[in-house]
């Protein structure tokens, strides 16, 4: 009895911010989404909001762009991400390992705010780069490499890294050299192991990464206004002008709620053709 | 007991009773809802050093404004600021403001004229929302050297500054085009199916004007680097900006277009839900004040409401005034009227088809 107390007085926080801050003004917001505006200070209740981005086909362009190219953002950084991980887990010794760990952590300890700007620095018409060019003789005149989407989704890879390189440092981590080794006696090359045995066990790690990736992606809001420039397009920023500039506060609930279905089905279709589950993932790996 | 001690228990008490009587103690407090440039550090001393009131400020623009205002139903602030145009529309669809006592405000210190088209502007059912504080317009800030050529917001996509050009996606971009375009927008403001199709036609006009455009500018401070690295030539921009940059490089500044510049009033009114109505009051009247508003248009760069303020303003900002604005350009302004309710709905559509062209 006492101990079932103790859990529940445990528990109580994380209820208290899950109902609150979440599900609470979720529930809200949901009302909110099903008002249709007919006039000032006249609502009815509808799914015309809904219906507007099915039948716009800016925002269900938007929408899919937006998660077409956080797709192919979480990708990249799984490329570039695989064999760092791979290194500083397996590879590295001693001290190299945690000051590359921490390299790739450095990053994050300022703002993504700053980041950014940090990248405009570098990529805008004056910038550090294009001074470059033109001073090495490889540009003949100032190159602009902002504004474009190439540079968002640096800007993505750039900012989502270190939440690829975490986990798949943690699952190949677990991995017995001595598996590694088998696989070589066995006849097998560095492709045939690397396909039977590395990525098979950093599958929870991969999936894991790859889905918090996405939804950062997905959610970001800074990166692709202020690199993205005049055809940014971003979802998020949608939303943020529907209850910012447009004070239509119904449709952007609509749009919240749209995102949050949409991404989620986005996850679960990946969970299903990479054959993995939630559990497996985010558990405690089964057989490790 | 020694008389310290029973004064120290004294002040508990009467700071429990105070703090549980939250009115008394927040009434010391007055939550300003401004832009930047509106409430500056010296002013807001000199206001305590007067009144003993702290100002808190937070800064913001019309829409946030609008959108804050209106989450909490007109509370979290006690005074703000949005324009002139912004203020009937926002009152009628939300009801986030309270109509203002005009006998508490020092009628003396404005410009007549500009309190009373300002009182025109903010009435809604027979009660006034507003008065006036600082004025300024909006129009071309260009580089004279490299863009000679842009005399209205239509020269903005012409050739000559292709690539170098850079605006905002928002209203007053959309209000300007339509009247560069030779229609006027403001005329069609009670009819909604006339005002769509003058926006029709500046959407098709903007969309083609896209690939002129370097960035769509979101904040005064990026516009502002846009401008001084010399990646854009020529914008659609508020004065205040182009006066700055004229400090620093005498080819910058800010140019008045020939169909008008927009003209538009930040004015003072009251959340619904204000704590300090009082304190707001006193601020409204300490600010009017000649002296203090001429500090108020050093740091904002704007020109104020308060009648003799312009004989304490800076030289140098009075000069870059006239140099932008002579005579025949003050009488072209174009003075935003009230925006009804609901024209909002069919911008926003017209913005995002913009947004989304290629």
């Amino acid at each position: 009895m006492k101990k079932r107390l103790g859990f529940y007085l445990l528990l109580a926080p994380l209820l208290l911010w899950l109902f609150g801050l979440i599900i609470v003004p979720h529930i809200d917001m949901f009302f909110l989404s099903l008002q249709e505006k007919l006039g000032p200070g006249d609502y009815q209740t509808s799914l015309a909001n809904y219906a507007a981005f099915f039948n716009e086909p800016l925002y269900w362009n938007t929408f899919a762009r937006t998660a077409i190219m956080s797709i192919l953002a979480t990708m990249i950084t799984l490329l570039i991400a695989f064999p760092v991980s791979y290194y500083i887990a397996k590879l590295a010794q001693g001290r190299i390992r945690a000051v590359l760990f921490t390299l790739c952590l450095l990053p994050f300890w300022v703002s993504e705010l700053v980041r950014t700007f940090g990248w405009m620095i570098l990529l805008r018409e004056t910038g550090v780069l294009s001074h470059l060019l033109q001073w090495t003789g490889l540009a003949g005149q100032p190159v602009e490499m902002l504004y474009n989407d190439a540079t968002i989704m640096v800007g993505l890879v750039y900012t989502s890294m270190l939440f690829m390189v975490v986990p798949l440092v943690t699952t190949l981590d677990s991995l017995d050299n001595a598996h590694v080794e088998a696989g070589y006696d066995l006849g097998g090359n560095g492709w045939s192991v690397l396909r039977e045995i590395v990525i098979p066990h950093a599958m929870p790690g991969i999936v894991s990464g790859s889905i918090v990736v996405f939804m950062l992606c997905l959610g970001n809001y800074l990166t692709p206004i202020l690199l993205g420039g005049k055809s940014s397009l971003w979802f998020t920023e949608q939303i943020y002008d529907q209850f910012i500039t447009r004070f239509n506060w119904e449709q952007g609930s609509a749009f919240g709620f749209l995102l949050l279905i949409l991404s989620s089905a986005i996850v679960w279709t990946g969970l299903r053709l990479t054959g993995q589950n939630l559990s497996s993932t985010m558990g405690d790996g089964g057989e490790r | 007991m020694t008389t310290a001690t029973k004064t120290i228990r004294l002040a508990l008490v009467a700071g429990v009773a105070l703090a549980f009587g939250a009115g008394a103690v927040q009434a010391e407090t007055l939550r300003l809802l401004t832009w930047g440039g509106y409430a500056p550090d010296a002013v807001v001393k000199m206001f305590k050093a007067e009144t003993g009131i702290d100002v808190e400020v937070t800064k913001s623009n019309n829409e946030e404004m609008i959108a804050k205002l209106r989450a909490t139903g007109g509370g979290g602030f006690d005074l703000a600021q949005p324009s002139q145009d912004r203020v009937t529309g926002a009152q009628s669809e939300h009801n986030i403001y309270k109509p203002i006592d005009l006998s508490k405000i020092d009628s003396a210190k404005f410009i007549t004229s500009m309190l009373e088209a300002t009182k025109g502007n903010t009435t809604l059912d027979g009660k006034v929302y507003g008065v006036p504080h600082i004025w300024g317009t909006s129009g071309l800030v260009l580089d004279r050297s490299k863009a000679g050529s842009v005399k209205d917001y239509t020269d903005l996509c012409g050739d000559a500054v292709k690539g170098k050009v850079s605006y905002r996606l928002k209203r007053p971009t959309l209000i300007g085009f339509a009247f560069a375009m030779g229609m006027d927008p403001f005329a069609a403001y009670g009819d909604k199916a006339k005002y769509q199709e003058v926006m029709n036609k500046v959407e098709a006009k903007l969309i083609d004007c896209k690939a002129n455009v370097k960035a769509y500018w979101t904040g005064g401070d990026a516009l502002l680097n846009l401008l001084r690295s010399g990646e854009v030539v020529a914008a659609m921009a508020w004065d205040t900006g182009g006066w700055k940059l004229n400090k620093d490089n005498a080819n910058i500044t800010f140019v008045a277009p020939k169909s008008g510049a927009l003209g538009w009033i930040d004015t003072f009114a009251l959340p619904r839900k204000t704590k300090a109505e009082d304190a707001a009051y006193k601020w409204i009247n300490f600010v009017m004040q000649p002296k203090i508003a001429a500090m108020i248009t050093a740091s904002a760069g704007n020109f104020t409401a308060s009648k003799g303020a312009d004989a304490f303003a800076e030289d140098a900002l009075k000069k870059r005034f006239q140099d932008s604005f002579p005579q025949e350009a003050i009488d072209n302004i174009k003075w935003y009227p009230p925006v009804p309710a609901g024209l909002e709905d069919i911008e926003g559509k017209v913005l995002d088809r913009v947004k989304a062209a290629k």
